[in-house]
């Protein structure tokens, strides 16, 4: 049996996948101890079939198995991820309660406060000079403009003024009101740092 | 015909078998395991028939929810990675023909050439060591040589000779015939050869250009 160029190039991938019969495949070496051209085409055609089979060839974008890992995670462990959402709102839920609890307990020695909205007067130095009116029910700086029943203020100290259940007012007392709060933070922060450490 | 032997793809496949049945008993870390020698292969099968990466990562993730969530329906009748690939190449199909549709332009659906092909091009080709893939512009430039392909031409080529896939698997996973693997393959073998030939003799250096028609070197 002898084969052409032509019939050699139709199934010289037949050829390199082994799927051509025994008398083919003799005809086909033999061409191609004689033919150059054709020669080339194989050693060509080989080449290409092993490099692009490489996985090397293969480039995937940085981060691609970790995100694939993650959006799996999400399908097949989706209660992780709940018990992880609920872990983190329990957390912040305690937090809150907690910062409430320590707020409150820093005004235990004050007078009940005129005001369901009153805010701590903690942070308010208790010997600072603070006006009050007898309807109000917030005390403030002096020449707050926030200030009602002008008529008919006094002049006291702030810890009086929390004795009688006066409460600061959010706008001339921000400054105080913010290092309340951020001292009931600490407060909560100190303890849970120490057990860390332990 | 089975597929060629790869030292790349070579899976131990009586622990593959095992992953598969923790799986499906209900075992689900097992299916990490199971996908991770195939991870990179089902991207690479997705990037190379949408040739764009976010696709690619996409179609990835919903290969492997996909395969996650029919295990159960999967029989050992096909190998697992086959079953893999053949998810991937129908979403990315599917991507591709929804992309399509929203073109102005009329779909047209590409069809064989007629006639035999006949190589351009006679360079004689030295052995190429794998280790060329290290360069990065080796690897582009056998992208770009594959993207350049018709999607016909590169679909089967892309399941036959970079997913390993025998030609009856390549065949029902394209749904076409095994006649026309074999001559689909056939052309795109021979018109990757015509592209790289001269350009894997040693000249990809001072030219990396690839244009339509033109070859670089």
């Amino acid at each position: 049996m002898v084969v052409n160029c032509e019939q050699v190039w139709q199934e010289i991938s037949n050829y390199l996948d082994g799927d051509v019969n025994p008398n083919l495949r003799a005809a086909m070496d033999t061409h191609f101890q004689e033919c150059k051209r054709c020669k080339a085409v194989l050693e060509g055609t080989r080449n290409v079939i092993d490099l692009y089979g490489d996985e090397r060839m293969i480039d995937v974008p940085l981060g691609f198995e970790h995100r694939l890992e993650r959006r799996l995670e999400e399908t097949i462990h989706p209660s992780r991820r709940g018990f992880l959402g609920w872990m983190v709102a329990a957390t912040a839920a305690v937090l809150a309660a907690s910062i409430f609890e320590v707020a409150k307990s820093s005004v235990l020695n004050r007078g009940e406060p005129r005001s369901e909205h009153a805010q701590s007067g903690a942070g308010v130095p208790p010997n600072m000079m603070v006006v009050v009116s007898e309807e109000g029910k917030l005390f403030h700086a002096s020449g707050c403009p926030f200030i009602h029943d002008k008529a008919h203020l006094r002049t006291v100290v702030a810890g009086e003024a929390i004795k009688e259940g006066y409460t600061p007012c959010v706008r001339c007392m921000k400054k105080y009101l913010q290092a309340d709060l951020e001292q009931a933070v600490d407060d909560l922060a100190g303890p849970k740092a120490e057990h860390r450490s332990t | 015909m089975g597929a060629p032997t790869s030292p790349n793809y070579q899976v131990d496949e009586a622990r593959e078998e095992l992953l598969i049945r923790c799986v499906q008993d209900g075992e689900h870390e097992a299916f990490y395991e199971l996908i991770r020698p195939y991870q990179r292969r089902v991207y690479a099968a997705a990037f190379a028939i949408t040739r764009n990466n976010a696709d690619a990562e996409d179609i990835a993730q919903e290969t492997m929810l996909k395969a996650f969530k029919k295990l159960r329906q999967f029989r050992a009748e096909s190998r697992f990675s086959t079953w893999l690939i053949q998810i991937a190449v129908n979403e990315a199909r599917m991507r591709n023909r929804r992309a399509r549709a929203r073109m102005v332009e009329p779909m047209v659906e590409e069809q064989d050439a007629e006639g035999n092909y006949v190589p351009r091009d006679f360079a004689d080709w030295r052995e190429i060591p794998s280790e060329t893939l290290e360069r990065k512009e080796v690897r582009e430039k056998l992208a770009e040589a594959l993207a350049s392909l018709g999607d016909i031409y590169r679909d089967v080529f892309v399941l036959r000779d970079m997913q390993h896939m025998s030609i009856e698997e390549t065949a029902k996973a394209l749904g076409i015939s095994t006649a026309s693997v074999k001559t689909r393959l056939l052309r795109a073998r021979l018109m990757l050869r015509d592209l790289l030939a001269p350009g894997l003799g040693g000249t990809w250096s001072t030219r990396l250009h690839l244009a339509k028609g033109t070859k670089p070197w």
